[in-house]
């Protein structure tokens, strides 16, 4: 079967500049403890597209981007990060490339000793300390009020609610200016308003950044909203991939029951 | 039979696994610490919390460890008829042996605790993962200034654990035998040299390695929510107080062949 990687090779659909795609993961394997989570999987995602990764609890969707930021190493398969293979790589190098990237963890993993505001400061005062402070202050504002959450700056990640925490991971997520966006279950958890706040967020933040997005999510119908691709994951592959029209005209099984119950 | 060798065998391996693992976390803390971008911050937040929280307690043992010494000692030498020999007494056990013992075991129970809980809770709520895909060495922010601010912190807490044992021990004898302050100071010191006492107290920092560095390793590899905290706080107390003493032992041993 045709990968991601394929298709967008076949089809030019690769960044504006003509080059590879942001993201290309290739025959990736993973196991923990002899269980296989991840097997031969092949993805690919390019500048301003969003890939919505789906599946059932325990198919390696979480450990997929673990993967992608190095926080898990692979078994065997390459990582390519504009075109770089980061397997292999040793820390402070990852490090260099992971500053291209913003993570959003799926219970936001904010760090509950500092305030909202010092949370999103928390990348800007380890990276960026050729800017001043005021200036810092500046842009955590800025990142603040582009995820709702302007009037929150001293409140502690405890005293917010679990939407407000993934709006206040996604901002520290953005600290950077990040080329590729990691998003572990968003919406997971949340009422359908706040999951619907947190999708307009994501899409909005999309348009205006055009940043490569992969989406874990078991939510098809938040997939549907944010991503232009889907990808349907099965023991460790990749059982489907391509529009959500796609997967709706598909005839395998899993992809049919997995529209239904959703 | 065979389920008793298994499981001892499983035990030794464990046993050198946790070695292994040790060891390989120590290299990674020292890279981090060694090169630059250096965590001068939390590394002055962590000297706060590791000395400063830890002061009132060290006092307060320190206090009480001075009465002890001050009342068994009198009673003892009284029995042999060397009471002259009491602020010697007083001096020698309190900075060569109390102070520094006393002082690693108090901030063990909590600096090992609270820094094995504190990096527990945060690796459990992937907190760790998040500094680390922000391209933040983990290993240098939150390990390297833990271990490095109780290597600090260590021997001044012992300064001033024995400086509380030595005043209350005179307090105490004085209160039955009135003796100055001055004339405690001068016999208990008469014929002592700087290297008789420096060793014994900046030894700690040797403690101070071991606390921080079991504290932070079990906190930065504990698994399993909630329970996981408790067994690391649980265990760094535990496993530091216990190396601690074991390495005492050996630091005697060494003070006393290097410094005769």
């Amino acid at each position: 079967m045709a990968t991601a990687y394929d298709i967008a090779m076949k089809h030019g659909d690769t960044e504006k500049d003509g080059g590879a795609p942001v993201v290309a993961v290739e025959n990736l394997h993973k196991s923990f403890e002899g269980l296989k989570v991840l097997n031969g999987i092949s993805l690919s995602v390019s500048r301003g597209e969003t890939l919505a990764v789906l599946g059932r609890s325990g198919t390696g969707k979480s450990v997929l981007l673990r993967l992608i930021i190095g926080l898990e190493k692979p078994d065997s398969g390459s990582i390519r990060i504009h075109g770089r293979n980061i397997v292999g790589l040793a820390l402070d190098r990852v490090g260099e490339i992971r500053k291209k990237m913003g993570f959003l963890f799926q219970h936001a993993a904010l760090y509950d000793s500092l305030t909202v505001a010092e949370n999103v400061a928390f990348p800007l005062e380890h990276h960026r300390r050729d800017i001043s402070r005021s200036e810092r202050g500046d842009r955590v504002k800025r990142l603040l009020a582009e995820v709702g959450m302007e009037g929150d700056f001293g409140k502690m990640p405890s005293d917010i609610s679990g939407g407000m925490q993934k709006r206040v991971g996604l901002a520290r997520a953005l600290a950077l200016e990040p080329e590729i966006l990691l998003l572990d279950e968003p919406t997971a958890g949340l009422d359908p308003i706040s999951s619907a706040e947190i999708d307009d967020l994501i899409l909005k933040l999309q348009r205006e950044r055009q940043m490569a997005s992969i989406v874990v999510t078991h939510d098809l119908h938040s997939a549907r909203i944010i991503a232009n691709r889907l990808a349907l994951l099965d023991q460790g592959n990749v059982v489907i991939e391509g529009a959500f029209e796609d997967l709706q005209q598909s005839d395998i099984v899993l992809v049919k029951e997995f529209l239904k119950l959703s | 039979m065979t389920t008793a060798a298994s499981s001892a065998t499983g035990l030794v391996n464990g046993f050198f696994e946790w070695f292994g693992n040790l060891g390989i976390f120590s290299w990674q803390v020292f890279r981090a610490a060694v090169t630059p971008p250096f965590e001068w911050r939390e590394l002055i937040r962590q000297l706060d919390e590791v000395g400063s929280k830890s002061f009132p307690l060290v006092v307060m043992a320190g206090s009480a460890i001075g009465v002890i010494i001050s009342l068994e000692a009198r009673y003892s030498l009284s029995r042999f008829g060397a009471k002259s020999m009491f602020p010697a007494t007083l001096v020698y056990s309190v900075i060569q042996v109390m102070g520094p013992i006393i002082t690693g075991l108090v901030v063990s129970g909590r600096v090992g605790a609270g820094i094995g809980a504190e990096l527990a809770s945060m690796k459990v709520t992937e907190q760790i993962d998040a500094i680390e895909a922000s391209a933040i060495n983990p290993y240098r922010l939150l390990a390297a200034t833990r271990i490095l601010a109780c290597i600090l912190m260590l021997p001044l807490l012992t300064l001033a654990t024995d400086a509380c044992a030595l005043l209350t021990g005179w307090f105490a004898q004085t209160l039955v035998e009135p003796l100055s302050f001055h004339q405690f100071i001068q016999d208990g010191f008469k014929g002592s040299t700087f290297s008789a006492f420096m060793p014994q107290t900046f030894k700690t920092a040797v403690y101070g390695l071991i606390i921080g560095l079991i504290a932070c390793f079990q906190g930065m590899r504990t698994r399993g929510g909630a329970e996981g905290v408790g067994r690391a706080a649980t265990n760094s107390v535990v496993l530091a107080s216990l190396f601690l003493i074991l390495a005492d032992v050996v630091l005697v041993k060494f003070i006393l062949v290097v410094f005769p």
